[in-house]
């Protein structure tokens, strides 16, 4: 655990070491992160369910996942705006620009899964979302579940 | 995975997100499209685009204005006027033996929240006006002077359930509620009904209940009823077992109140009636939503025994649509092309064969249909009444437009016109859900007096 932390904050040149780096790192927003990661990813797994069985039960499970993701990854942008302003964080900017465009993307899926019938997931929603989850665990997530780093210079 | 190479791959990444992007706003910009000319969708071969998908189908509501001193517009040697206001949601109407006027008015059950998307379509409805009470009851008109005023109003029938058709048979009055036909006794001149009802057959009704109108007609012969039963989804969304003896025509025997499937896949038919010279059954319906401002038009149809009309696998014959899996090419191998397509998004929820001698003589040998109008479409389409003519017992000519004036110049809505009937002088009446009020179209000179009801 430790060593992936250091790793994430190894962004910066004059970063903490050790288990000082993980207390100093922690952020309101990295709560709700996993949110909709966990979300996104379930709405992939319920996709997957729907184009094998083509059971409608599926395409709406998608379509609430994709809604919930979208309302948590709000509250993630708010929460982050504070982290931002009040502690002493700046943005990791491959992780936040990955992050944002998963969840521009889900958007539009969850525009795409609102569609009637079978095109609401095979083969555009589908695809979609397993983009959106690609991105999430390629670029967007790390252990720390941050999207931000302490800001340069700030007190240690 | 290592952290370091991110800086690098840092550009290329941004890079392929602006290309989403681009795409993306691309998909959007598309989904603009408005309807052409809805010209070239009326008569029997409509034509047909391509289906277009969207990320947002175009809704354009129109909100609802009273009418106020105004009237619809009717052209020359017609004239408007209201039979009677201040109705709840009238949706059909049905004229009685002796004149008397009943009005069904009626309202569809609470929609179910499946997908985040329903509980955005309960909005629009209610800024479109269309969310009012379910009145449940038949309001009774009855004009004793013959003046076109009726002087009498009573409450018909009470504590119905989403109630539609209504058909006479002898001294035997059935109602369609959205599940069940009721049969009640009827003694003529009854102005109330307080016999309760005997149930002749189910008819598949809720939990979902999308398309709830049940509309009825009695062969001329009296022995059996025709129902029409509307599917239970857009496009089978809410899965095929949904849809079971739905977006059907039944025929129930009217003895036994046993029925059999007259024919299928016809999504929503609203309106059933004899043709008079061949004695050929005819129904319009409400055709699919959400692939496109031009597609699928509505429709006015003979129905053939057995027959199977499209929905939800194909429309218009053997076009596919993508939305449905799995697919029946079985069933799409036999699809008939409907008679006659009234344009898209129209919406036709009335529907009377002109049979009366009052009116002008070129209404007289046609049909005249409500369109109610809808919100699936940029410009709107329908919210007028239309009259297609018949030569031979066959639609011959292009629809004309008959009562009009439910829009206005900036697309409000004043009424939209739902259920048609023609009352026993040979007016049209108009059921006005928006404006909760019945209109009644007659000639505009030597308009013969109609006769004192009895």
């Amino acid at each position: 655990m430790n060593h992936i932390a250091a790793a994430e904050t190894g962004f910066q040149p004059d970063a903490g070491t050790g288990s000082t780096a993980i207390t100093r790192t922690r952020t309101i927003h990295q709560m709700l992160v996993p949110f909709p990661v966990a979300y996104f990813t379930a709405a992939l797994v319920t996709d997957l369910a729907y184009w094998r069985t083509d059971e409608v039960m599926w395409e709406r499970f998608s379509v609430w996942l994709i809604a919930g993701g979208l309302v948590m990854a709000a509250l993630v942008a708010l929460v982050a705006i504070v982290d931002l302003a009040f502690a002493k964080q700046k943005p990791v900017w491959i992780r936040a620009f990955g992050y944002v465009l998963a969840v521009l993307l889900s958007l539009v899926n969850v525009l795409v899964h609102s569609r009637d019938g079978y095109t609401a997931v095979v083969p555009t929603g589908l695809t979609l979302s397993a983009i959106v989850v690609a991105i999430l665990f390629l670029v967007a997530t790390s252990a720390t579940w941050t999207l931000t780093s302490r800001r340069h210079g700030a007190r240690k | 995975m290592s952290r370091v190479p991110q800086f690098v791959q840092g550009a290329r990444i941004s890079r392929i997100a602006a290309a989403l992007l681009l795409t993306v706003s691309g998909l959007a910009l598309a989904s603009c499209g408005n309807g052409g000319d809805p010209r070239k969708q009326i008569g029997a071969n409509p034509v047909l685009p391509a289906v277009q998908q969207y990320l947002i189908p175009p809704i354009r509501i129109a909100r609802p204005l009273p009418w106020g001193n105004d009237t619809p517009k009717v052209p020359q040697g017609l004239q408007v006027h209201a039979l009677a206001t201040g109705f709840q949601h009238p949706r059909s109407l049905y004229v009685l033996p002796n004149g008397d006027v009943l009005v069904v008015e009626s309202n569809g059950p609470k929609a179910p929240v499946f997908r985040p998307k329903d509980i955005i379509t309960g909005w629009v409805q209610w800024f479109a006006g269309a969310k009012a009470k379910d009145a449940n009851r038949i309001t009774l008109l009855r004009d004793t002077h013959g003046g076109g005023i009726p002087d009498t109003r009573t409450v018909f029938l009470d504590h119905l359930n989403s109630p539609f058709g209504v058909a006479l048979v002898g001294h035997s009055l059935y109602v369609a509620d959205t599940d069940a036909i009721i049969r009640y006794p009827y003694e003529d001149g009854e102005t109330s009904i307080s016999a309760p009802g005997v149930k002749l057959t189910d008819l598949p009704g809720g939990p979902i209940d999308h398309h709830w109108t049940k509309s009825l007609v009695a062969s001329p012969d009296g022995t059996k009823l025709y129902v029409g039963v509307g599917s239970n989804s857009n496009i089978a969304e809410n899965g095929m077992e949904a849809e079971r003896e739905r977006a059907a025509i039944w025929e129930v025997d009217i003895k036994t109140g046993a029925h059999r499937i007259y024919a299928s896949g016809t999504r929503n038919p609203t309106g059933l009636q004899f043709e008079p010279e061949t004695g050929k059954l005819w129904a319009i319906a409400n055709e699919r939503d959400e692939i496109g401002p031009d597609l699928v038009p509505d429709y006015l149809t003979s129905v053939q025994d057995g027959g199977f009309y499209g929905w939800p696998y194909s429309y218009y014959g053997k076009h596919l649509d993508p939305r449905v899996q799995p697919q029946r090419p079985d069933l799409v191998a036999k699809a008939i092309v409907p008679d006659y397509a009234l344009s898209s998004h129209v919406a036709p929820l009335g529907f009377a064969m002109y049979t009366g001698t009052s009116l002008p003589a070129s209404y007289r040998g046609g049909a005249f249909v409500g369109e109610h109008g809808s919100w699936d479409r940029t410009p709107l389409n329908g919210y007028k009444v239309v009259f297609v003519p018949f030569t031979n017992g066959k639609p011959s000519g292009t629809a004309q437009d008959v009562v009009t004036g439910f829009l206005d110049a900036d697309n409000r809505t004043h009424g939209r016109p739902v259920g048609l009937a023609v009352d026993r002088s040979g007016a049209l009446l108009i059921a006005d859900d928006v404006g909760n009020t019945v209109w009644r179209v007659s000639s505009a000179s030597g308009t013969p007096t109609p006769r004192p009801a009895s």
